[in-house]
């Protein structure tokens, strides 16, 4: 169970503008364990939709990919020539890409698309066994089978978003990587399709890799979960240890900012604005809205390490020589 | 007094037309709603996809026009507006877009969203005075105007560009707001900044606000009351901490019982399985449109659509579990809202 399925080592991203380049990833330290599923959330611009992208290397220009390490069953994804790659695609690793269930074909039937995904990769099935196999993805993301039939517009959000999951689960991927599955859908569709996912992981022996903003999402999705602040990973650990006891400041306002049904009170945001991507100054990305920095973390960046057992931070308060100031706070 | 923005008994209906309902699809059903122009009021509207959420809001901005019903501005149908009327209402109620992407121009930078408002309606009388409303209006939103002007729509996150959208509405100092998913694309802190934003527009600049949402726990922190669409139809509606604290109309219940709670130590409990069905089979129900899927399931329920029975003085139910109850006597609905006068202060 402790074994990584994909090892993600010092990712970096830069979309390179006409006044410099943004650092969407900026050196993404993480791993995937099998059947693991995986949270990564964090603020709209925090990167999260470019990581997906680059796991997958789909980063289009001006965005590329300058430097890191994807390894997906001990195989440098990076290194791989882009034909390679195409075959990876689908059959090793797969992504419903943020918005994809406004971009199935809308003059298509539902069939034809599944088959397409699926000649893609030269899977060569008699009619009768593509037809069988259509239906057995249907059966798996929970739509009728006659689904296969229509057309894009006759489907709900919630069933488009089946149709979608059906493509990527088609060659049975060892990891699957969801960009906000769910954020254009309402709650009840929601979870039955996030219970989909979850079914579906553990059918396929597939490991999740969930991208989101909702928090409580997570807290009912997820194993694990990595917080993503400009461009990188500020907290990793157990969905459970997490929500329990946030450990970087930045996660504990995060949490402490989520409106519930069962109090009305003013949800405070976090004051201040998200960092720039460009130009990033050597300091910490979270010290000018911190409320407990310390001078150090305006002249230094602080890394990802093991602050405990399975939990990781990146935060100074919370590295070995500054241990006492955090408990004396 | 004549309400601000005024939604009669407003009906619409896409193809098959409108006596030809089994082909048709009835995406808004008879609902009447006023925003008076004072006191500033917020009113959420919830419900799933589909349910008729967006329809409203373009037919009450004019964009697509009633089968049956009307929407008055002041008074006047708004497809009777003189020009100076409709120049006033295109000021006085503003929307914020749910898919950004209807609004921005792939080739044009995000500036022109913004100057776009600001010379159509003359709001400023120089390039710096213009600048600096732009300016103000992005910080309020939590933006960096210097890393948002000047740049193109896909070199923005969704989220971003759906702030740009709020910004803008702040541009015009409008009497209302229809704000269509404001914050479906934002983080929580995000969120509650958004939140916090148009919370303080109605309490400072006393704006109106109709929150449209499928968040039922935003709305709940915003919103006085509120109004649930299922499948087009008034499910229930109301002072909204009496609907959410003891709703009463399946729907509204399934849909509290399915907020995530951001809680790993409490799950969701039971998971409703339902098999969703397509537009066709929909179209075609004529009783109670949540009948498929409700666990109180009578046969009276397949048979006609059930009226909106009166359950408390603030709360009105389109379900016959509330049979009892008198059908209620009220010709819209915020004849059953509580006024903000009447909560206690928040
Ligand atoms: N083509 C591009 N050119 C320039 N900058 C870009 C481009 N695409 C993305 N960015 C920038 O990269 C950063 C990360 O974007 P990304 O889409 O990965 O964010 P995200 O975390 O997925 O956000 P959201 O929650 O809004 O989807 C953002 O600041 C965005 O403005
Ligand atoms: N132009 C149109 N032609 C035909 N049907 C339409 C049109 N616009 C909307 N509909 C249908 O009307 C119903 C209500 O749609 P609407 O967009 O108002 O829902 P919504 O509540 O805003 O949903 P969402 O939460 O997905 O935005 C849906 O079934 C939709 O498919
Ligand atoms: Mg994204
Ligand atoms: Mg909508």
């Amino acid at each position: 169970m402790n074994q990584s399925i994909l090892q993600v080592r010092d990712l970096r991203v830069y979309y390179h503008t006409n006044d410099g380049a943004v650092k969407a990833a900026n050196g993404v330290t993480f791993d995937l364990r099998i059947g693991e599923r995986l949270g990564l959330v964090g603020e709209s611009g925090s990167g999260k939709s470019t990581i997906a992208m680059a796991l997958m290397r789909l980063i289009k220009p001006p965005g590329k990919i300058e430097g890191g390490q994807v390894l997906l069953d001990g195989v440098s994804l990076l290194d791989l020539p882009e034909e390679k790659m195409r075959q990876m695609r689908l059959k090793e690793i797969a992504l419903v890409a943020q918005g994809a269930m406004n971009s199935l074909n809308p003059v298509m039937r539902v069939r034809p698309q599944i088959e397409c995904a699926l000649r893609d990769h030269d899977v060569k099935l008699s009619s009768i066994a593509l037809s069988d196999r259509i239906n057995e993805l249907l059966d798996m993301v929970g739509l009728r089978r006659n689904v296969a039939d229509l057309y894009p517009h006759e489907l709900s959000g919630g069933m488009k978003q089946r149709v979608c999951i059906a493509i990527a689960i088609c060659l049975r991927p060892k990891v699957i990587i969801a960009d906000e599955p769910t954020s254009a859908l309402d709650v009840v569709v929601q979870r039955q399709v996030m219970e989909t996912l979850k079914t579906l992981g553990k059918a396929l022996g597939a490991s999740i890799i969930l991208i989101g903003h909702d928090m409580g999402l997570m807290a009912q999705a997820v194993d694990r979960i990595g917080v993503m602040y400009a461009g990188d990973l500020v907290e990793t650990g157990s969905v459970a240890e997490v929500f329990a006891d946030p450990i970087h400041p930045y996660t504990k306002l995060l949490i402490a900012s989520l409106p519930t049904l069962e109090r009305k009170e003013a949800a405070r945001g976090i004051p201040g604005l998200a960092p720039s991507l460009r130009n990033r100054p050597v300091r910490c990305p979270f010290q000018p809205r911190c409320p407990v920095a310390i001078d150090r973390c305006q002249t230094e960046e602080p890394i990802l390490r093991e602050a405990r057992p399975m939990r990781e931070v990146a935060c100074h308060l919370y590295s070995s020589e500054s241990s006492r100031v955090m408990e004396a706070s | 007094m004549t309400a601000l923005l005024e939604a009669r008994r407003l009906t619409k209906v896409y193809g098959g037309g409108l006596f030809n309902k089994s082909k048709a699809l009835v995406a808004l059903d008879d609902l009447s709603l006023a925003i008076e122009d004072a006191p500033p009021t917020i009113t959420a509207v919830v419900g799933e996809s589909g349910s008729g959420k967006t329809t409203f809001k373009r037919l009450l901005l004019g964009l697509s026009e009633p089968t049956t019903g009307e929407v008055l501005y002041r008074g006047v149908d708004l497809r009777r507006l003189d020009r100076d009327q409709r120049r006033q209402f295109l000021r006085d109620v503003q929307a914020i877009f749910q898919d950004p992407d209807e609004v921005y121009n792939p080739f044009y930078k995000i500036d022109h969203v913004l100057q776009a408002p600001v010379a159509n309606f003359g709001l400023a009388s120089s390039k710096a005075q213009a600048l600096a409303l732009i300016e103000q209006a992005l910080v309020s939103v939590g933006l960096r105007p210097e890393e948002t002007l000047g740049r193109y729509p896909y070199q923005l996150s969704g989220g971003q560009r759906q702030r740009i959208m709020v910004a803008r509405s702040l541009i015009m100092s409008p009497r209302l707001i229809i704000a269509d998913e404001p914050v479906s694309m934002v983080d929580a802190s995000l969120r509650a900044t958004i939140i916090d934003t148009l919370r303080d527009l109605n309490r400072r600049l006393g704006i109106s606000i109709i929150y449209i949402s499928h968040d039922l726990t935003t709305a709940y922190q915003l919103s006085e009351n509120i109004v649930v669409l299922y499948r087009g139809g008034v499910a229930e509606a109301g002072a909204i901490d009496r609907v959410v604290q003891q709703p009463e109309h399946p729907y509204t219940r399934l849909l509290i019982g399915a907020v995530p709670l951001p809680d790993p130590k409490r799950p969701w409990g039971h998971v409703e399985n339902v098999v969703e069905e397509t537009e066709k089979v929909r179209a075609e129900r004529k009783g109670c449109l949540f009948a498929n899927r409700c666990p109180h399931r009578m046969p009276m329920c397949d048979e006609a659509r059930p009226p909106q029975f009166q359950t408390a003085p603030h709360h009105v139910t389109a379900c016959y579990l509330y049979r009892e109850s008198s059908a209620t006597t009220s010709t819209t609905l915020q004849q059953n809202f509580v006024d903000r006068s009447n909560l206690a202060p928040s």
